[in-house]
């Protein structure tokens, strides 16, 4: 075999580049595997109440759809692992698109492949590495977990189970972004395919779970595979097979398109463009623009299948009774009483809402790129002030993120429309709840666009805080954070369920701060230089 | 001749390291003003300084008669920038760009924009990442060069560029010296400052080395000497003489190397010795810049003394 040479000299530089990013995304997700699993066993200290709640969520297509079936609702164990086997697999699905596009496109783009495949590295070598060294992560990352939820007192072979579905999960994200990386040109579309993939991936298993005709989906997703394991039930290491075929199969076919493609290039070679600009390419938010459009329609195609694939679920899911325990158990876990179709719309609208606030800080990041990759030097030294370069791409920040709840909303109550009698009253119903988390996306917004104005360097602390206050949404109820630690998150704030009121004080509150946040991003940024790395 | 630029004590620090200590830099309205030094000299830092990209961290500077950190949109209406390393945007074209960019300066010169592109041959059609570096380049010059703007300032503007397109560059840089537009013109290409700067600034580590005409700076550096004498004087002699170094002695063939303000003085004390032949070789344009990369301070200590 050719082709790798130096792979093992590559997967030092890895390592090396990778030294603070990995350790601290391999503590987060083990520390919340533990967490979890710990914590539910102090809400519950009477197996039989776990059991119980089990079995309620067993039936319960509105927990089933978010999270997952439960394996065996008779083994209280299972609640452990309800809110971290679908949810924390998708941080490690994430964490492993990063790792692997950061050794492999990132660089490529950056020019850098180049100047290492100059030396005497192996074609296959740097694609080689980055696998290796995402695989290593997503597998040692898996078993830390399932050691340290049976440490937190869950049965051995069910936690060992979950390790296994986890890496699943991982191991078959790492090969997809693989392959994504030899498709696309760029970082930003190797990302975009990948978690787009991952999305679709979270649905397809979601109509399956919560279907009686389309069970099967289930089994073409990966996701899906992690939950046919049925940890702390059967335990069925043998299906965590599929996802490494299922893996070794899309890192064969990476290296195939490797081979049939040009260094920097994808598969499809660039067209030319237009000779002169079009007469509307004039402005510095015209430029912004056309520099963000693709990833915006791109993101608003996203979120309007969710939502139409989730208010379809609704559907079924109010069509179940309700019941006090799994009502009981969803205040516990963290989230909000009601009925319960609406519980799991709230639900899936406060994730829908993080997911905007993700796009509205990698769009309002936008301007970090631009300024590494020079392109900003040369905009400045045009009569463009450095206010209007920023308000260009804060506006598609902020717009683009309330779009995207909008076009969610707007998807729930098409696809629910029939338990509300229509799409009229469907959408009275639903709009409130899914655009009342806009201001505080928009805090995110002005969060990112703060930490660029004034600390250039760690804009990732942008992205931190978004992981943190998900968490502390998500798992503060569970973890029993104090108020003061859960009110610091603005997703805590003004929150409506569909159906219900609409507070304006916080949602006022919320926006002022946004604008605030947004000013002093101005500010800061006129004041500094301009970094070029 | 009022200055276009004018630069004094200017200081800019990087965290711990210093990147402008205590420049001055002045270039005259309607000159084309080189502006060298080594790699990591300040160069892209004065530049950058005077675009208002980067923030002086004291001194002044002037630049058009503006403050450059305060006036950004009024003065960049009236300067076009090169910048060192050029980016495209992978996602737009060549004509996109410089249309773009021209717009975004207040409008350019749409028959100066078609010109350019026929002279430097370019294929606007192509997106960003698929130009060559010197494609890259022209693109850049295209954008720069075709607005109506006072004062271009370009950071090392022909690398990559072929000999063709180089002379092109050197030919459209006269014509906007015709017009009486100021250029500051960063460069390595030692050729491309003798054939277009009025003017040149040398700086090393921060600091001004030298400012002047290609001839004033000529004047400062150091002639070779290699003479035959019918009777030597001892070579501690020789070596004593002022500005003389690197003087040996064969026989009575003498070869050493004067600064050129003591070559009058040197010829007159060798006279008496009988001078049987003479060569003298003024220093090689190359020659000229390494001596004062190399030496730096020392230099310009000794240009004081010569000057005093
Ligand atoms: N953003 C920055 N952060 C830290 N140091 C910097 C930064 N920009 C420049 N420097 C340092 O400042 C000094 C001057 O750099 P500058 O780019 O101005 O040099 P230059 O004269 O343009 O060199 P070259 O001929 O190589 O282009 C160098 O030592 C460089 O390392
Ligand atoms: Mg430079």
């Amino acid at each position: 075999m050719s082709g790798y040479a130096a792979t093992g000299t590559l997967v030092r530089l890895a390592l090396r580049r990778d030294r603070i990013l990995v350790p601290v995304w391999v503590l987060a997700l083990v520390a919340l595997a533990g967490g979890s699993a710990s914590s539910t066993i102090a809400l519950y200290p009477d197996p039989a109440k776990a059991v119980e709640a089990a079995r309620a969520a067993a039936l319960s297509p509105a927990i089933v759809g978010m999270y997952g079936p439960i394996a065996d609702p008779n083994n209280p164990d299972s609640i452990g692992a309800l809110k971290t086997l679908v949810l924390g697999g998708i941080f490690l699905a994430v964490m492993a698109c990063i790792l692997v596009r950061r050794h492999t496109r990132s660089e490529e783009e950056a020019g850098l492949t180049e100047l290492v495949g100059a030396g005497v590295v192996g074609r296959r070598a740097p694609l080689t590495a980055a696998v290796l060294v995402a695989s290593v992560t997503v597998v040692v990352t898996s078993l830390l977990a399932g050691l340290s939820m049976a440490g937190a007192g869950l049965g051995l072979t069910g936690s060992l189970a979950f390790a296994a579905a986890w890496a699943g999960i991982g191991l078959a994200f790492v090969g997809v972004t693989a392959a994504a990386a030899q498709l696309t040109e760029t970082a930003r579309g190797c990302t975009g395919f990948a978690i787009g993939t991952l999305g679709v991936t979270y649905l397809v298993r979601a109509v399956g779970d919560t279907s009686a005709e389309l069970g099967w989906l289930t089994w073409v997703s990966p996701i899906g595979w992690a939950e046919k394991v049925e940890v702390y039930g059967a335990n069925r290491f043998i299906v965590a097979l599929l996802p490494a075929v299922f893996t070794i199969a899309l890192i064969g076919l990476a290296f195939a398109l490797l081979e049939r493609r040009d260094l920097g290039a994808g598969l499809v070679p660039t067209r030319p463009g237009a000779a002169v600009g079009t007469p509307s390419l004039r402005s510095p938010f015209a430029l912004a623009w056309r520099l963000q459009r693709g990833l915006l329609i791109g993101w608003l195609v996203g979120f309007a299948i969710f939502g139409l694939v989730l208010g379809g679920i609704a559907g079924n899911v109010t069509s179940f009774v309700d019941s006090p325990q799994v009502a009981d158990m969803l205040t516990r876990l963290g989230g909000s009483a009601g009925s319960l179709g609406d519980v799991f719309l709230s639900t899936e609208l406060r994730f829908m809402a993080i997911g905007a606030a993700a796009y509205g800080i990698s769009a309002a990041l936008r301007l970090k790129s631009e300024e590494t990759d020079l392109h900003t030097e040369q905009v400045l030294a045009t009569s463009v002030s450095r206010r209007a370069l920023l308000v260009g791409h804060a506006v598609i920040a902020l717009g683009g993120s309330a779009l995207l709840l909008l076009v969610v909303g707007a998807g729930l109550a098409l696809g629910g429309a029939s338990q509300f009698n229509g799409l009229r009253k469907a959408l009275g119903h639903l709009l409130p709840a899914a655009l009342a988390p806009i201001p505080a996306v928009w805090v995110c917004v002005g969060l990112a666009l703060v930490v660029y104005g004034a600390l250039p360097k760690v804009v990732v602390v942008a992205w931190a805080l978004l992981a943190a206050f998900l968490v502390v949404g998500e798992l503060g109820p569970l973890f029993g954070f104090p108020r003061g630690l859960v009110d610091l998150s603005p997703f805590s704030h003004g929150t409506v369920v569909p159906g219900g009121s609409v507070p304006g004080a916080p949602l006022v509150a919320l926006a002022l701060v946004a604008a605030a946040l947004v000013l002093a991003a101005g500010v800061t940024f006129r004041r500094r230089d301009l970094v070029s790395s | 001749m009022s200055a276009a630029i004018e630069i004094r004590d200017l200081h800019k620090s990087f965290g711990s390291s210093v990147a402008l200590d205590g420049l001055d830099l002045e270039v005259g309205t309607g000159e084309v003003h080189g502006f060298l030094g080594p790699n990591g000299a300040g160069k892209s830092t004065t530049l950058r300084i005077l675009l208002g990209l980067l923030r002086a961290d004291s001194g002044s500077v002037i630049l058009l008669g503006g403050n450059p950190w305060t006036d950004v949109e009024s003065l960049h209406r009236r300067l076009a920038y090169v910048p060192g390393d050029v980016t495209l945007w992978p996602t737009l074209s060549g004509g996109e760009v410089i249309d773009l960019l021209g717009r975004l300066r207040g409008g350019l010169n749409a028959t100066k924009r078609t010109a350019l592109v026929e002279r430097f041959g370019l294929d606007p059609t192509k997106k960003g990442r698929t130009y060559s570096k010197g494609n890259r380049q022209k693109v850049a010059l295209v954008a720069a060069l075709s607005s109506d703007v006072d004062l271009l300032v370009l950071d090392e503007p022909t690398s990559g560029l072929d000999p063709l397109m180089e002379a092109i560059f050197r030919e459209e840089i006269q014509a906007v010296r015709a017009e009486g537009r100021t250029v500051l013109l960063s460069s390595h290409i030692l050729s491309e400052v003798e054939a277009l700067c009025d003017r040149l600034s040398i700086i090393r580590a921060g600091r001004n080395v030298e400012t002047g005409t290609l001839a004033d700076l000529r004047h400062l550096t150091r002639t070779g000497i290699d003479a035959v004498l019918a009777d030597p004087p001892v070579l501690q002699e020789i070596s004593a003489f002022p500005g003389v170094t690197a003087a040996r002695l064969e026989g009575d063939r003498l070869t050493c190397s004067v600064e050129t303000t003591h070559l009058g003085d040197l010829l007159a004390r060798l006279g008496p010795h009988g001078i049987r032949s003479l060569t003298s070789q003024p220093p090689s344009l190359e020659e000229l810049f390494m001596d004062q990369y190399r030496r730096g301070s020392a230099l310009t200590d000794q240009a004081a003394e010569a000057r005093a």
